[in-house]
């Protein structure tokens, strides 16, 4: 077999025909880092897809992985990427499943000896760099996915809205408050309000370690919103260090109700819906 | 321009807006209260918006115009019905609604109504016969 150097066919034809030797040295050297945390199967098929696409994109004459002849190339990267972050493997594990093609076609180079054109081996060295870029991109874009996904199940996560009595709901609110979960509680408050018809709503702050002007803001502007819509709120359990905060900031709770325990705003509520709570009368005994 | 319908039950005018509101259509929703309110002599007027998803302040402003228009001819307004985007708008805009009083529901808001009449009746120092106060204080 003869190869003459430097046109981009005869890197295709040299990928082609010794395909079967690549993929079978790209998959051993892939799944050694792995330790055999993927089947060796499954790794042949990804490869042999993986392959199938990169030959597209070399033979097409381009080595720009944002070419149209790469796009199915990448599309798999990324697919590749995002299982592999998804699955808890680290980058340096994702990406030697592009970086070992590179030792693989080194070796192969190696045995076929000078005929290889020496600067088509460096373009397409160059070329899987830039692939192995890629999945490091792609797998930070999915890293962060996750990341932000859990973030937004753990803002839904603490903040239930619970009923304590027929027409009384309320909000235990544990942790820092930002505006943005200020906003879900206000939001969610709300909607709990016009689900159940409740007259009543306690926002019980006793969890919370501090209070800026900001936050406050948005409490006052829950309770003038629950207000609106025709049912009261109270904010219970404001701890003393946030209560000084709130005197010092010179924030004003104007009318709204506030209790220093979530008993005794329940206690309230249940008063001005009409219930209140008396204590058995037991005979006494002489 | 469509006309808001207003109803009449009993004692009381129910306004139902099931539209988005346009500024014509709220001026002439205004005129048509005043002039029904003065002809029924009705005590209290219900608004339900539970149909309506956008508001500007044009039309929060129209709660308490009506409201203290309603108060001119001795009628109670409550605002029924306000879906939490709306309440949330009103409040980033800075609205309050003033004294207009608010229910979650039409049933709430009716119940409302039916006890500032009760309390009115009481005001207005007719609760010395036994029987109205009887019935003063179940509608309490």
């Amino acid at each position: 077999m003869t190869i003459e150097a430097g046109s981009a066919g005869d890197l295709a034809e040299l990928l082609r025909s010794s395909a079967d030797g690549l993929i079978g040295r790209w998959v051993e050297l892939t799944s050694a880092p792995l330790r055999g945390r993927l089947s060796d199967a499954e790794l042949t098929r990804e490869s042999r897809d993986l392959f199938q696409a990169l030959l597209i994109g070399v033979e097409s004459g381009s080595r720009d992985i944002q070419a149209p002849a790469f796009a199915e190339a990448r599309s798999l990267l990324d697919e590749l990427s995002r299982s592999r972050a998804r699955l808890g493997f680290t980058p340096s594990e994702t990406a030697i499943s592009v970086f070992a093609l590179k030792q693989a076609m080194f070796e192969l180079a190696d045995q076929v000896g000078d005929a290889t054109g020496l600067g088509e081996i460096i373009s397409f060295s160059l070329l899987l760099d830039s692939l192995g870029l890629w999945t490091f991109e792609c797998y930070s874009r999915a890293r962060e996915q996750v990341i932000n996904e859990q973030s937004e199940q753990l803002l839904e996560l603490t903040t239930p809205v619970v009923r304590l009595w027929e027409g009384v709901l309320a909000v235990p609110l544990v942790g820092t408050l930002d505006s943005e979960r200020t906003q879900v509680v206000m939001e969610k408050l709300l909607e709990a309000l016009v689900a159940t018809g409740a007259e009543q709503a306690i926002v019980d702050i006793t969890g919370v370690l501090a209070v800026d002007t900001q936050v406050a803001q948005h409490l006052l502007k829950t309770v003038m919103a629950a207000r609106l819509m025709g049912a009261e709120c109270t904010i219970s359990g404001i701890r003393p260090q946030i209560a000084q905060t709130i005197v010092q900031l010179g924030i004003d709770f104007g009318d709204i109700t506030t209790k220093a325990t979530l008993a005794d705003a329940l206690l309230y509520a249940m008063r001005r819906s009409g219930v209140d709570v008396v204590r058995k009368r037991t005979p006494r005994v002489d | 321009m469509d006309r808001v319908p207003i109803l009449k039950i009993g004692d009381v005018l129910l306004v139902s807006i099931q539209v988005d509101l346009q500024d014509q259509s709220v001026l002439a929703l205004q005129e048509d209260l005043a002039e029904r309110i003065t002809t029924t002599g009705v005590h209290g007027v219900v608004i339900d918006i539970s149909g309506v998803e956008i508001v500007d302040s044009f039309i929060g402003r129209m709660f308490a115009t009506i409201a203290s228009m309603s108060r001119l001819f001795d009628a109670d307004t409550v605002v029924v019905g306000m879906r939490p985007a709306v309440a949330i708008t009103l409040v980033e805009l800075g609205l309050t609604l003033g004294r207009v009083r608010t229910a979650l529901d039409l049933e709430k808001g009716l119940a409302i109504l039916r006890r500032s009449a009760a309390e009115r009746l009481v005001s207005d120092g007719l609760d010395e016969s036994g029987e109205l106060d009887e019935a003063v204080r179940t509608d309490l």
